[in-house]
């Protein structure tokens, strides 16, 4: 599962790679309550959270990190490297034969680095990418079952780029073993992913772990992973390192559990929780792919995350990366940079360039949500019990600025009186579904938007329009690249306006599918 | 005998390199392999071959049988 897990990377070192350990146990300790929402559904810490509801010494760590700030990611790139795929567990969801240039999902990854292949690389995207401001470590495999190749990255990488983030995502077998060295390269930032607290129902999950030289199966095995785990776990809090916890949602099997990881994991100090749907396809060749094991829905999904929210951060914008991902949440620009490609640059590390060029981002950042401020404030006293979704078409930057028909995904906001709210997102690109015809492919954009009321993009033809209306889907393009936020409550106000009147019916709408396939790159 | 990798199966995950108590494992052209006179099947160091403990393709890493059988020395 590291790479589900490692499906997101992070971990962050402080700029100039100093870290006041005892300090940042304090904030953390401190940041515990407040993963609550105040005023019902205002953006808790955490993934969502802004400066202004979270400790500034636990801001200063994720603002431009795009896996743990909602916000962040918007503007901020991540990369993976594929150093060390091998792993010490089987994960039912896992199957790490499969390889295909067009997946985005665990287990699966194009091309493995040297050290130094990937230390170059590094330098190459962040010469190219500017806002890349975070590298992980994030499988395939567990990146602590081959520590060798995965600190000697760090270690190149820490020389070259200092200012870039570390992180790992780990299963957490041998994550104890390996917390101080973490700490010694500034990895200050770990992915665990968490499945189960109960050996009863991790048996239904991991068929084996190797431990202690031996394979090891059944309940045996679930009890000491999960063991392993939560000691890794209040290891990294005892140390001040941020841990992130990626659970994967499994209908029948631990859905109704992940509460009680949940709370788990939130009394030992986790500070994000990510609760990520299963990817099963029988054509994956995985355990649960190949037995029908199905995924949730996204209603199933959503109502798990509302669930655990009240008990802490929940991380709801994660994309399930690929583990040689390059670029923004959302987008793959792996292709840009292929071993050969990157062999032949000549690398120049402009540290003074990508400073100026994220001054300049969080200059965007600000106005945004100096935008949304503003227009939040005319909603002020409004109330109403209406609660609903829009889909959003968008590149970054938290701007509309996507064409409907050229979206590959849809990001999801709860629109009530409280503000809109990042809720998720849905993929819909066809790539991998060779052979449907137009018609097909807005079917599928329809299922996979399915419970939202409006559609928001930067532009949209009449066929397709038309086809959104019948299906009560309203397609919105009067916001052209605008603020995605200050749109929507502008919108939502309008709507309930029309509502107050009798101009139309609030009705509920249904339940919509998550799409199982591939991530086509972005390049 | 000595342990020997069925390479077509072979997911090429290193897990098993970086086990073998007697560095018999390499990769050699883009896959991994294992040096049959250096493998030990892992007798005096461990209960189990190492390899097929970590490998996580079944039936990859296998007993060759066409080597002679290693003995303790
Ligand atoms: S089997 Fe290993 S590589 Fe695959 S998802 Fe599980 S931890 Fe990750
Ligand atoms: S059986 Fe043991 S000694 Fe032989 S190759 Fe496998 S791990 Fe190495
Ligand atoms: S553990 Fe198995 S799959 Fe991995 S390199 Fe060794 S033989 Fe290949």
């Amino acid at each position: 599962m590291t790479d589900l897990g490692h499906v997101l990377t992070e971990a962050f070192g402080d700029e100039d790679g100093v870290v006041d350990v005892a300090d940042v146990m304090q904030k953390m300790a401190e940041h515990k309550g407040c993963g609550t929402s105040s005023e019902g559904g205002k953006a808790s810490c955490g993934s969502s959270g802004g400066p202004e509801d979270m400790d500034p010494a636990i801001w200063e760590k994720v603002k431009n990190h795009p896996c743990y700030s909602e916000e962040a990611h918007h503007h901020y790139a991540r990369m993976h490297v594929a150093v060390a795929p091998a792993c010490n567990i089987q994960c039912n969801y896992c199957n790490r034969k499969y390889d295909c240039a067009n997946e985005s999902r665990p287990g699966v990854v194009s091309e493995k680095l040297t050290p130094t292949q990937a230390a170059k690389k590094v330098l190459a995207v962040a010469s190219t990418i500017p806002q890349m401001t975070v590298l992980g470590i994030a499988g395939p495999g567990d990146p602590l079952a081959n520590p060798a190749k995965t600190f000697e990255t760090f270690r190149q990488i820490m020389e070259a780029a200092p200012d870039i983030k570390l992180c790992l995502s780990t299963n957490g077998l041998a994550l104890p073993d390996y917390v101080d060295e973490i700490a010694k390269y500034n990895v200050d930032h770990v992915t665990i992913t968490i499945n189960m607290v109960d050996p009863e129902i991790g048996q239904h999950i991991y068929p084996w772990i190797f431990w202690e030289h031996k394979r090891i199966t059944g309940i045996e095995a679930a009890r000491i992973l999960t063991e392993r785990q939560l000691r890794g776990l209040e290891m990294l809090t005892e140390r001040g390192i941020l841990a992130k916890i990626n659970s994967v949602m499994i209908p029948g099997v631990n859905d109704q559990h992940l509460v009680e990881v949940n709370r788990a994991v939130k009394s030992r100090g986790a500070f994000l929780h990510n609760i990520m749907p299963l990817i099963s396809a029988p054509e994956h060749g995985t355990v649960f792919g190949l037995n029908g094991q199905r995924g949730p829905t996204a209603q199933e999904l959503k109502a798990l995350q509302d669930s655990c929210e009240g008990e802490m951060n929940m991380m709801r914008h994660c994309r399930q990366c690929r583990a040689d991902a390059v670029g923004l949440l959302g987008e793959d620009r792996s292709a840009e940079f292929t071993t050969d490609k990157i062999m032949e640059m000549e690398v120049e590390y402009d540290a003074a360039g990508r400073k100026a060029y994220q001054q300049a981002v969080e200059g965007e950042r600000q106005a945004k949500v100096a935008a949304r401020q503003e227009e939040l404030a005319t909603l002020g006293g409004a109330t109403s019990a209406i609660k609903l979704l829009v889909a959003v078409a968008t590149k970054g930057h938290g701007v509309i600025n996507e064409h409907f028909g050229h979206a590959k995904e849809f990001q999801v906001y709860e629109l009530s009186t409280a503000g809109a709210k990042f809720v998720g997102h849905r993929r819909v690109d066809l790539y991998c579904q060779g052979g449907y015809g137009e018609e097909d492919s807005l079917d599928t954009i329809i299922l996979a938007i399915n419970d939202c009321h409006a559609v928001f993009v930067a532009k949209i033809g009449g066929c397709p329009k038309a086809d959104l209306l019948k299906a009560g889907i309203d397609p919105v393009d009067q916001y052209a690249h605008e603020y995605i936020e200050k749109s929507a409550i502008i919108w939502f106000k309008d709507y309930l306006a029309k509502v107050e009147s009798g101009a139309i019916v609030h009705v509920e709408r249904g339940d919509a599918a998550i799409r199982q396939g591939a991530l086509l790159s972005a390049a | 005998m000595a342990y020997k990798i069925i390479g077509s199966q072979c997911t090429n995950c290193s897990g098993c390199e970086a086990e073998c108590p007697n560095l018999a494992i390499s990769e050699r052209g883009g896959t991994f392999v294992i040096d049959p006179a250096l493998c030990t099947e892992c007798i005096g160091h461990f209960d189990t071959p190492q390899c097929v403990a970590i490998c996580p393709v079944d039936n990859t890493c296998v007993i060759d049988t066409s080597v002679p059988r290693y003995h303790e020395s």
